[in-house]
């Protein structure tokens, strides 16, 4: 068995009366991608703001290797090694795509509050801004600013942003969203690239493409896990069936 | 790097030439114009200082504050103090020491404001910056309503700031040092991560930045270079009153730096010679019939900024880079 390096243990999260995630347990290791699949409404993206630290669980625990990071600060969580991506494209549109990476990239770095020396002239956060990009596929789109490439290529430097952070957790939400067949393919080939040298927890309603990647599924309906296995166990769970995957998958 | 057309935090060439060319008009000023006017340009410069430390918020942080003077009046006031009323005190210690006072005046009220966001955060720093008028305002030991004279210009040793001409060139070097200053972090990975604040700090925060950090020392640094503008105008017009660290001022440091244009520290300048300038013109206006128009330059400023911010939003520098550039696809 390859290494957990994130476990969520019954997390809930309350709005009112209403239990958006309802004791949820979910386990990260080490090169798996675990994807989470679910009907709109079934508290994907909620979960995802528990484990990135975006919003505070009512009740249940993160461990993030080691550290019990419950409760802790998006930035330090970010900081203590968990990367994220959003549903909705959520980067610096007026700078480059360069820039973006490169601004992720100086978050990890000791001069991040440095007041005179020029920021592009810091070699080790500019390397690792060039490998992301390169790895992400948009080393031709460096110069671009970011509000003018496609929605494909944003979606891309999404997760270059992620990965420039160096992160061993990752969490995407819905990277294919809104994607074209070859654009989606091209994210899928990015995630294999990616997957050995992280955790990967992946929300994705494109189903071509949670079963071409994940190794281990969980299907949430309001709020709750429903089934939990790899991806043959859960097609084959009557459960799934009934509530969400529908004729299309048999 | 980023937003080269939005905010011109890179200057095209024109506007780099423009700059040289007022800096040489700066520098020969004092031997062909009149002393009056040389005054003058000494207190557009002073407040060319103040705009760009509120730029620093406005424009490249994204945080707009309604109480930034509060930190210009404290380090005049500091000035005031610290002279005795029979002699001059030595500027190379009441200079920093004014700095500091405005700077950690900035950090403690900083710690409470940067926290909040929009339209609180513009509320809270005019509620602190209220309070620190009223302070001095209700106390007839801090100077009360009528402020406090600064009976002497600070002594500097090595020239003598009585000397209006050496004042002005003081003035002149301390804002290109500011400006100099200014324009080296905004390229710093500390200026970047700022930036990236202003566009979008939920995604610092994910990437790990302690965004409130940066944003309280950016709070200090601007409130510092305010409380520098401070000193020099305490120290030129050898008064200060609570008006220096009231609303209205605080109002006229945001409208220098949106008619000059954000984000660049160049046209903060522009703004705040501009809005100097076109105040006294505004002043000038002729009485007509019943009406002395120039008694309403508040209205004719105010018609103008308007104007300028719903046909031209990047500002006088804005204008003058779609100027100049037009000029130079008609050259081509």
């Amino acid at each position: 068995m390859n290494e957990v390096l994130l476990s969520a243990q019954r997390l809930t999260k309350r709005f009112g009366g209403l239990a958006a995630v309802n004791e949820v347990s979910v386990d990260l290791w080490l090169g798996h991608i675990h994807a989470v699949i679910g009907p709109n409404g079934a508290g994907k993206s909620t979960l995802t703001n528990l484990l990135s630290g975006d919003l505070a669980p009512t009740a249940g625990n993160i461990l993030l290797g080691e550290r019990d990071v419950t409760g802790w600060s998006p930035e330090r969580i970010s900081r203590a090694g968990l990367g994220r991506s959003y549903q909705k494209t959520n980067i610096f549109l007026p700078f480059t795509v360069w820039e973006n990476v490169r601004l992720a990239a100086q978050s990890r770095a000791p001069h991040a509050a440095r007041w005179l020396a020029r920021a592009d002239r810091f070699a080790a956060t500019s390397e690792r801004a060039s490998r992301a990009i390169e790895l992400a596929g948009l080393a031709d789109r460096k110069n671009r600013i970011a509000g003018t490439i496609s929605h494909g290529e944003q979606r891309q430097l999404e997760i270059a942003m992620s990965l420039a952070t160096a992160p061993q957790v990752l969490l995407l939400d819905e990277p294919l969203a809104g994607m074209g067949t070859a654009e989606a393919e091209r994210m899928v080939q990015l995630l294999l690239r990616i997957k050995p040298d992280h955790a990967i927890m992946l929300v994705e309603h494109d189903m071509d493409a949670v079963f071409a990647l994940a190794d281990h599924l969980t299907v949430m309906v309001n709020g709750q896990v429903i089934a939990s296995g790899t991806p043959a166990q859960v097609r084959a769970d009557a459960n799934v069936q009934s509530a969400y995957l529908g004729e299309g998958v048999q | 790097m980023s937003t080269p057309r939005s905010h011109l935090e890179v200057l095209p060439r024109s506007l780099q030439v423009l700059l040289a060319a007022a800096l040489v008009v700066l520098v020969a000023f004092p031997f062909i114009g009149t002393d009056f006017y040389a005054q003058t340009i000494a207190r557009m410069m002073i407040l060319a200082i103040f705009a760009m430390s509120l730029d620093l918020l406005q424009g490249v942080t994204g945080l707009v504050s309604l109480g930034h003077a509060a930190f210009f009046g404290l380090a005049g006031y500091a000035l005031a103090f610290l002279t005795p009323a029979g002699e001059p005190v030595s500027l190379w210690w009441t200079l920093p020491a004014a700095v500091a006072a405005a700077g950690l005046a900035a950090l403690v009220i900083g710690f409470f404001v940067v926290r909040t966001h929009g339209i609180y955060f513009i509320m809270v720093t005019m509620a602190f910056a209220q309070m620190v008028f009223y302070l001095f305002f209700d106390n007839k030991v801090l100077g009360g309503s009528d402020g406090l004279y600064v009976n002497f210009k600070p002594a500097a040793v090595l020239f003598d700031l009585e000397d209006k001409r050496v004042f002005y060139y003081f003035t002149l070097a301390v804002m290109l040092l500011v400006y100099a200053f200014l324009r080296r972090l905004l390229w710093s990975p500390f200026g970047r991560a700022l930036s990236g604040i202003r566009v979008n700090e939920h995604r610092m925060r994910a990437m790990g930045f302690t965004t409130f950090r940066y944003k309280l020392a950016a709070f200090t640094l601007a409130g510092a270079l305010a409380g520098l503008a401070g000193y020099l105008w305490g120290a030129q017009t050898g008064f200060v009153n609570p008006e220096l660290m009231g609303f209205q001022m605080s109002a006229h440091a945001i409208m220098m730096v949106i008619l000059g244009g954000m984000g660049n520290f160049a046209g903060a300048i522009i703004g705040a010679f501009a809005f100097e300038y076109l105040l006294l013109w505004f002043k000038d206006l002729p009485a007509v019939g019943a009406v002395d128009l120039g008694k309403h330059w508040q209205l004719w400023m105010g018609l103008f900024i308007v104007i300028l911010v719903t046909f031209a939003p990047r500002g006088l520098l804005g204008v003058i880079e779609r100027l100049s550039r037009r000029k130079e696809a008609r050259d081509e």
